[in-house]
């Protein structure tokens, strides 16, 4: 019998469980300012969501999914991007969108049922949050196809969560990017859980990284709490499809420490011993470790950049709540580009019934 | 309603060893709105299956089972994700009996949440139950009481073909009711009338039962007796008992959650016109969503029709 194909899956880690060096330094990492930069951001996300979650459990926001743990993948991947890049997010990449300019601010403002948090400042080009599970792999690589098509140096990056990628839309868009060799990077968080549902439910895969070798592109794993191995593999995974050799796939692997959203109790399908044991592992400790035996950092800088991120936090929580409730005239002004006639009509009794005062009330209903 | 609704699950499982549960989350956790809670532990993970996260999976699998002896109960955990399951739906889920003159079909329940106004977040809080109405070949059920969803959800589940079960969310939890698990099922294809009335006929569905009952009461005070309609079966649609209503109160006003344009609304409102016309004193009212898209919930109060719209859509009737 003749082997026709075969394949192999490669594991990347920088940083050692403890902070440990265990692989060569990329350039990045030897900057201190740089490397500091990408602490600060990893501890800012974790303070913007831990204050987020007390916000919901409060009244003051929707439900939201906490990025608790997520903190190396979403930054590292964020300054493995370039800002002329695309980012098609899932829902809960907050760590990567701040990095790339999206405000506290419109985060909150989103996720406190106001669609004006869509609407970034910067970076214009990001797609929204897209919670139909998949389907922004296949924007990203449509992304990607404008930026073949019109010959310009760019690249889209699309997340995906473990769960994502039954989804029939993530093969689809992996066949898509790998036929036509598109320039776009998926990039899978496997943080073990689909709400309840246990990656090993989700597919008898061993990684989900191989998806990749289906599709004729290349796959690979991701220590997803060591931020230098994930900015180094997505940096190169961003720069190959940027000189045209084509998509790829990277698999970050992480733990969901926190439960799926704050309308989801995770104590009911998952032990607290395997998230005490997923704790040990999150993501700051190693790299404020590699800071201090750095001699970087030490326990006062650590409560001064606390401060500091709980004061920007505070104040982009006080913008926020300082934001009146749209008008009804919200749900109609984006609808098309010129609002069809009846709609300028329904648009008028909305406004009657908004209960604000001044509104004559016309016909109909 | 939720636990009615985990009620009808568990008899109709007790007393018919073929009935499945899957979908996303309906295990261990029970489904994310706890429709599905204690399944799993009662009935065994091979009859009580979390899937992988993938809609055209829930219901192409569906197909599969029902054509082989199973009759699965399938959740899509919210309306706005139930779009990658409507191939199977449109294309083969509703036509496997016709296609094949009878030798297969399709004995499946695909329940999904319904509607907004719990703050939930984007694309989770859709009532696009029309789409579904112009899909020949299945039904299309929401009740709108704790007890209406154990009886249609246990007629749904006895039914030979595919059954799109939507449970308006508002009603989860809002309403509470002492419901028998007698494995009673209520009739499909039947309007309820939750309240008599000599004036005028509301005919609503799923939570706007609320709103609809609250104007009622209101219209009371100013002298007008509506009779209330829940139309629980949205496809195929129940007329006789509305036109039997209109004959009685010569008056008509539709409410519902979900868009205008080309809504149900639009069907019962024609099929009145064609059959009870001259019953009728004054044209009909509707009283709908926007025609835009469902608001993220700072809005979706301003969205949903409120009582005071359907009050004043009742006294435009006695205006003319």
């Amino acid at each position: 019998m003749k082997m026709v194909a075969e394949f192999k899956i490669h594991y990347r880690q920088i940083l050692g469980e403890a902070g440990e060096v265990v692989a060569p330094l990329p350039r990045f990492a030897k900057d201190s300012a740089e490397v500091l930069r990408m602490y600060q951001a990893m501890t800012m996300v974790r303070v913007f969501d831990t204050k987020a979650v007390n916000l919901q459990r409060t009244g003051q926001l929707g439900t939201y999914p906490p990025s608790l743990g997520h903190e190396a993948a979403h930054i590292g991947v964020g300054a493995a991007m370039r800002p002329e890049d695309v980012l098609a997010p899932v829902y809960r990449e907050f760590g990567t969108q701040l990095w790339r300019g999206v405000t506290m601010t419109e985060i909150l403002t989103y996720w406190g049922g106001d669609e004006r948090g869509s609407d970034f400042a910067v970076p214009r080009q990001d797609f929204a949050w897209c919670v139909p599970i998949a389907t922004q792999t296949l924007h990203a690589a449509g992304a990607a196809m404008a930026f073949k098509v019109r010959k310009e140096p760019r690249c889209a990056l699309a997340y995906i969560g473990d769960g994502g990628t039954s989804e029939g839309a993530f093969y689809e868009a992996l066949n898509l990017a790998g036929s036509r060799a598109l320039p776009v990077v998926f990039v899978i968080v496997n943080n073990g859980w689909a709400i309840s549902v246990p990656v090993a439910a989700q597919t008898a895969a061993k990684t989900l990284a191989q998806k990749a070798v289906a599709a004729g592109i290349p796959g690979v794993q991701v220590d997803g709490n060591d931020v230098f191995a994930v900015r180094e593999v997505v940096g190169e995974a961003l720069e190959a499809a940027r000189d045209g050799a084509g998509p790829s796939v990277i698999e970050a692997l992480t733990y969901r420490l926190s439960d799926h959203t704050t309308a989801d109790d995770a104590g009911r399908y998952r032990s607290a011993e395997e998230v005490k044991e997923a704790w040990a592992l999150e993501p700051l400790i190693r790299i404020r470790r590699f800071l201090i035996d750095s001699g970087l950092w030490d326990a006062a800088k650590e409560r001064a950049l606390l401060e500091e991120c709980t004061l920007k936090v505070d104040a982009a929580v006080a913008e926020y709540l300082a934001k009146a409730k749209p008008a009804t005239d919200a749900m109609f002004d984006h609808l098309f580009a010129a609002l069809p006639a009846h709609l300028s009509e329904q648009r008028l009794i909305a406004r009657h019934y908004s209960s604000k005062p001044g509104v004559s009330k016309p016909s109909g209903h | 309603m939720v636990e009615a609704i985990a009620m009808a699950h568990g008899w109709e499982m007790q007393h018919d060893a073929n009935v499945v549960v899957i979908g996303q989350d309906v295990g261990a956790n029970g489904g994310v709105f706890r429709a599905t809670a204690g399944l799993q532990e009662r009935f065994g993970k091979d009859r009580v299956q979390d899937t992988p996260l993938a809609e055209a999976t829930i219901a192409g699998m569906s197909v599969g089972m029902a054509t082989h002896g199973l009759k699965p109960v399938a959740e899509i955990q919210f309306m706005g994700f139930l779009y990658p399951a409507l191939d199977q739906i449109v294309n083969h889920m509703s036509r496997m009996r016709n296609r094949t003159r009878g030798r297969l079909s399709c004995p499946v329940v695909i329940r999904t949440p319904h509607g907004g106004g719990i703050h939930a977040p984007e694309h989770h809080s859709e009532s696009t139950e029309t789409m579904l109405c112009h899909i020949p070949g299945i039904r299309v059920v929401c009740p709108s009481s704790p007890a209406r969803a154990y009886g249609l959800l246990l007629a749904a589940i006895r039914d030979p073909d595919p059954v799109m079960f939507l449970e308006p969310v508002r009603l989860y939890r809002a309403m509470r009711q002492e419901v028998n698990d007698d494995g009673q099922a209520l009739p499909l294809d039947a309007c309820f009338v939750l309240r008599e009335g000599s004036d005028v006929t509301i005919v609503t569905w799923g939570a706007m039962t609320m709103e609809t009952l609250r104007a009622s009461a209101e219209l009371d005070k100013r002298g007008i007796g509506a009779e209330v309609i829940d139309l629980a079966t949205l496809s195929p649609i129940d007329i006789e008992t509305i036109l039997a209503s209109v004959a009685k109160t010569g008056r008509l006003v539709i409410v519902h959650e979900a868009a205008r344009n080309v809504g149900v609304g639009a069907e019962i409102a024609a099929l009145v016109a064609e059959h009870g016309l001259y019953d009728l004193q004054a044209p009909i009212q509707r009283v709908a969503g926007f025609d835009t898209i469902m608001p993220l919930f700072k809005l979706e109060h301003d969205y949903i029709p409120s009582v005071q719209r359907i009050i004043d859509a009742v006294e435009l009737t006695f205006s003319g």
